[in-house]
């Protein structure tokens, strides 16, 4: 058994950029290598993209990243765990493979973990959906994909049976990173403490460069070095569940107290209480020491028993968003695009586009602020409008850019640089279900 | 003195609820923003986003205020209108949320005046009613259900 298991983290996100993984592959001193690359939705666009493909459904950047690390992590011993099976991990297995015989690799074990769709299940029972006051049988008409969040167990067999590469679907994005501590150290799946403290481990990892110094930066007060060149995350984890989150030497961005607390309490709700498929997390209690600069020891994590649901992400289709955009800049550019506003308003009335919910907004002034207007300083130079609308058909979706665009000929003076878009919605509610009807499964493919 | 001059933020989301960390640069001015950044000032904040129950979370070890803002983001990240789906922003908007000027050590002070865009005559710009008026408000984690902002029904 090795004394420390270090991983890193080679995504945080489906389209995360690739060097950064590429250099944890070549130079990273690591065991493991994680791509955790699915969101809440990512799942759902990879199911429709599989009902137009049946050989698609998986991360669109499997194959670059795959190119980018893994001859590097065969040459190094590295094993590879990832989501990127997204929708279809199957058929990710079988491009794993083509790939790996194209880089002139041999002798590596894939492993598909499946089992996480769970569609059959939603429509023999009519479970509630979070959130909201309606059961999943109000969006079963458009209903797209479900998936489980299911959590470490699978890829930890699939590790026990030598696989060097493991992909997944929806499994949580802590699990990923606890299954190979829990295989290592052979940490028993019901010892809550230790699951709590590898959860912290995944948490911290999961978002790659976010612990980092990504989205962390803010000029001349949260400063890092060299941010174009951030380095992503390494967790060396000891046996008892203590770590030291680091990174590369010579990347740039930092790792330190502050980068760690963001990420710990980043998108947790109560730090007391973070459920995963493998445990209750508690974050609470959790102490970060700097013992050198860009190594920051974590303790204090913990955990509780897992609960007896997963939660699913459903997707559906929900309407229709049309969209339009134009600038003005200079001299009362914010009364002329307040103008536009009003103007785009009455046209969409007076053309009958039959709208479910609108925004008219100038980005520039009120587009994202929330909160404290009031103090807003002097007119900007330049503002954009924005016009967006929920509509029941794509028709008046594209409806509503036209009469953004045609503010070129028919609206106040100087606009410049109009866009329109028009999609169909791909929505995600959630659900609880009983754990006890998921059953993940394994399977192989050799190189 | 807004609060973006003693601490830092950090935005997430899951499904329609909005999560926002803030945590104070130095330890010690912790139990300053425990006091003053209550859930209260925060759903009065983003009263523009008619967001239900806020939450508030506090994490000491970490000089930390966790804030969770149900029915904030007009959907959630799969279909709301906003620009910002995610509310990633949110985070950077209440950092404006203004406070009692902060007499902080020679430590502190030193290094808020080394910063760009912290002169002393920036960070008195906005110190005006709203902090006057900021109102000693009750330490629960739980809920800003008094309030009733716009017509909106808090209790969840």
């Amino acid at each position: 058994m090795n004394d420390v298991v270090k991983i890193g983290s080679g995504a945080g996100f489906a389209a995360d950029r690739i060097l950064p993984a590429k250099d944890l592959a070549e130079r990273g001193d690591i065991d493991y290598l994680v791509f955790e690359c699915l969101a809440e939705r990512t799942i759902a666009l990879a199911h429709l993209e599989r009902m137009a493909d049946p050989a698609g459904g998986y991360n669109e950047w499997l194959e670059d990243r795959l190119d980018a690390a893994l001859p590097s992590c065969a040459a190094r011993n590295i094993k590879i765990i990832t989501n990127m099976g997204a929708a279809n991990p199957e058929a990710a297995g079988r491009k794993t493979a083509e790939i790996a015989a194209r880089l002139g690799l041999k002798d590596l074990k894939i492993a598909v973990v499946t089992g996480d769709d769970v569609v059959d299940a939603l429509r023999s029972h009519d479970y509630a959906l979070r959130e909201r006051d309606t059961p999943v049988s109000a969006i079963s008409a458009t209903f797209i994909s479900a998936n489980a969040y299911i959590g470490c167990e699978p890829i930890v067999e699939a590790l026990q049976a030598g696989a060097d590469i493991v992909i997944t679907g929806r499994t949580a994005d802590p699990s990923l990173y606890i299954a190979p501590l829990i295989y290592e150290f052979d940490w028993a799946v019901d010892d809550w403490e230790l699951l709590g403290k590898g959860t912290l481990v995944g948490h911290l990892l999961e978002c790659a460069a976010q612990v980092t110094g990504g989205y962390f930066i803010d000029p001349g007060l949260k400063d890092v070095p060299d941010p174009a060149h951030l380095g992503f995350p390494i967790a060396e984890v000891e046996a008892d569940g203590t770590f030291v989150v680091t990174k590369i030497p010579g990347s740039g961005g930092r790792v330190s107290i502050q980068t760690c607390r963001e990420q710990a309490l980043y998108e947790v709700h109560d730090p007391a209480r973070y459920y995963t498929p493998d445990c209750v997390a508690d974050f609470s209690q959790v102490r970060f020491e700097e013992i050198a600069p860009d190594r920051i020891r974590v303790t204090g994590a913990t955990g509780y028993p897992k609960t007896d649901t997963l939660k699913v992400s459903v997707g559906y289709r929900d309407g229709y968003i049309g969209e339009g955009q134009i600038s003005y800049c200079g001299p009362n550019a914010v009364a002329r695009g307040r103008l536009a506003l009003d103007m785009v308003e009455q046209r969409i009335k007076d053309a009958g586009i039959e709208t479910v919910e609108t925004r008219f907004e100038l980005i520039g002034v009120d587009a994202l602020l929330r909160g404290a207007r009031e103090a807003r300083a002097a007119e900007p130079a330049e503002v954009r409008i924005r016009v967006a609308a929920r509509t029941r058909s794509l028709r008046d979706a594209k409806r509503v850019g036209h009469e953004v665009e045609a503010l070129w000929l028919n609206g106040p003076a100087g606009g410049g640089g109009a866009t329109k878009t028009a999609n169909e919605v791909d929505a995600i509610a959630s659900v609880l279900i009983p754990r006890s009807i998921v059953t993940p499964t394994v399977s192989y493919l050799e190189v | 003195m807004k609060l973006h001059a003693i601490a830092h933020a950090r935005a997430g989301d899951k499904g329609d609820i909005s999560d926002v960390s803030v945590i104070a640069y130095a330890d010690a001015d912790y139990e300053f923003i425990r006091t003053h950044v209550t859930a209260d000032r925060v759903k009065e904040h983003f009263a523009d986003i008619h967001c239900g129950d806020v939450q508030r979370y506090e994490v000491p070890g970490m000089a930390a205020l966790k804030f969770v803002l149900h029915d904030a983001l007009q959907g959630g990240v799969t279909r709301s209108l906003n620009l910002d789906i995610h509310g990633k922003s949110l985070s950077s908007s209440l950092l404006e949320l203004e406070l009692p000027e902060r007499r902080t050590g020679p430590e502190d002070s030193e290094r808020q005046r080394d910063r760009p865009g912290f002169s002393s005559e920036s960070r008195l710009v906005g110190v005006s009613n709203l902090a006057s008026s900021t109102r000693p408000t009750p330490q629960r984690a739980d809920s800003a259900s008094t309030l009733g902002l716009d017509g909106v029904t808090e209790d969840r």
